[in-house]
């Protein structure tokens, strides 16, 4: 194995950027990304980092120099948390329906009200429909490789689609961890020279960005929704090199102890962890329990995620965020829609927890899974979810 | 190149980028129009005010140097009529 480094997980997120030789970053700094952006405005000025920095009065306006700057054949990155992702919202939509592989690392943060600077994942969320292809990480280093990996997915021409790449902010942003680097060769074997499926030429003029007329929007909608589900096996692809480059092998969704479980967690980044944690213990007392973690989120892998869950009876999903007034977690709805109608559908209870930074230990875990006990003997409906650790 | 209804979701380009640009000019945007604007001639001076204000340059000189609209973009929103130093121009509701 490579030496690895003591590192901050933004500035070594920063640092993949780099190495991955982009063209042009235009970003606002928010807080938990603002690390990132600001080693990456560091690069540029001391010379390391032949690239341009554009350091923009607003989110909106990242998100449309990334729309232009990727339009004109440039790898392009930007990042925002929580307030920022939603004040670029409109030009998000917009970057994936013009199919610009821009990628963004989305340093996971509370969206307000109230304010909140901390970690879960409601920014996400609130555009989960946005188009783009959408994957989480775990870890520092499962950040790292993913900056290497999204620019190959969203430049490779059979897919051409943006990147959201999730980091849990403070919880990764801000942690050292022990980082593998990749050295300039593998980075260059890896990702080859972008080469734009449509480029902005003087010599070759097109119309990016036209009228969609209602004789004409929903062939553009389907296409859009094509590209995103046909990007699968590509992104599938991307990962089985990383894994030769690396030995770091990931897949759209991963298992831990999930063989012969009969109730398996589900989770989506850094806190799979955790839940690792309590599982281990939870199967050294004897119980049938395993954890199912989710690094695809779209395009949605669900043949990938019925393979994984098996036999389980039951799926404890493990949201942090609230659609409101509705079927509890965002994620606990997708699962639910995805086993709905096949033969020996599992039961899915539903905690909200983590949210707002708000911790979450092993032993709550625990707790949740003898709360699923006793919950299945009743009956659970689709829209039953529990808000763990409110206080009544 | 196909009309828009002949277009199957397969045939857009990636990204929905229009290669063919200046196309726009094939869009019949006269057909959004509910007023027709009608030049008297025997009132007109064809100073071109028209012409100029005529947000979709859809004004065209004639030989005899008067101005009319080209019913296939004019949207009939009336500025003409509404600028002509003469009055001689009036809106007139369509029929169909």
């Amino acid at each position: 194995m490579r030496k690895r480094t003591g590192i901050e997980v933004s500035i070594a997120a920063a640092e993949a950027v780099g190495s991955a030789n982009v063209d042009v970053i235009a970003a606002y700094p928010i807080t938990p990304q603002t690390h990132i952006v600001e080693h990456l405005s560091e690069l540029v000025n001391n010379g390391e980092l032949d690239a341009q920095f554009i350091p923009v009065e607003s989110e909106h306006s990242a998100m449309s120099v990334c729309c232009g700057s990727s339009a004109a054949g440039a790898r392009t990155f930007t990042c925002t948390s929580s307030q920022g992702l939603a004040l670029m919202n409109e030009i998000v939509f917009i970057a994936a329906t013009l199919r610009l592989p821009i990628v963004m690392i989305l340093a996971n943060r509370s969206l307000s009200g109230p304010l909140s600077i901390w970690n879960d994942h409601t920014d996400v969320m609130s555009i989960r429909d946005c188009g783009w292809i959408q994957v989480f990480a775990e870890t520092g280093q499962e950040v790292y490789d993913h900056v290497m990996f999204a620019f190959k997915v969203a430049e490779n021409p059979k897919v051409s689609l943006p990147v959201i790449l999730n980091m849990d902010g403070f919880i990764l942003t801000h942690v050292i961890e022990p980082i593998e680097f990749w050295e300039p060769e593998q980075v260059s074997g890896y990702l080859p020279t972008f080469k734009p499926v449509n480029a902005l030429d003087p010599d070759r003029p097109t119309t990016v960005g036209a009228f969609g007329l209602p004789g004409i929007f929903t062939e553009a909608k389907k296409a859009q929704d094509m590209a995103l589900i046909e990007s699968k096996p590509e992104i599938i692809k991307a990962w089985e090199e990383l894994g030769q480059v690396t030995g770091r092998h990931y897949r759209p969704v991963e298992t831990h102890l999930a063989e012969g479980a009969e109730t398996v967690f589900l989770t989506m980044g850094s806190i799979g962890q955790t839940v690792a944690m309590a599982v281990e213990t939870l199967r050294e007392r004897g119980e049938a329990v395993g954890l199912v973690k989710l690094r695809l989120w779209r395009p949605f892998p669900f043949e990938e995620l019925r393979r994984a869950v098996g036999g389980a009876k039951r799926i404890i999903v493990i949201d942090r965020a609230i659609s409101y007034g509705g079927t509890g977690g965002p994620v606990a709805s997708e699962i639910r829609a995805a086993f709905y109608g096949e033969e020996n559908m599992p039961v899915v209870t539903n905690f909200l927890c983590g949210l707002a930074g708000r911790d979450v230990t092993p032993d709550d875990y625990i707790a949740m899974y003898q709360q699923t006990r006793r919950m299945v003997a009743g009956r659970v409906r689709q829209e039953d979810y529990v808000i763990y650790g409110v206080r009544e | 190149m196909k009309s828009e209804e002949a277009l199957s979701w397969k045939d857009l380009e990636v990204g929905c980028v229009v290669s063919q640009p200046g196309n726009a000019s094939q869009y019949r945007t006269g057909d959004w129009r509910s007023m027709r604007p009608v030049v008297h001639r025997d009132h007109c001076i064809r100073c071109g005010v028209c012409y100029i204000f005529c947000p979709d340059m859809a004004i065209r000189k004639t030989d005899e140097g008067y101005f009319e609209a080209d019913l296939y973009y004019c949207k009939g929103c009336g500025i003409c009529a509404q600028e002509c130093i003469t009055g001689c121009i009036s809106m007139v509701p369509e029929e169909e």
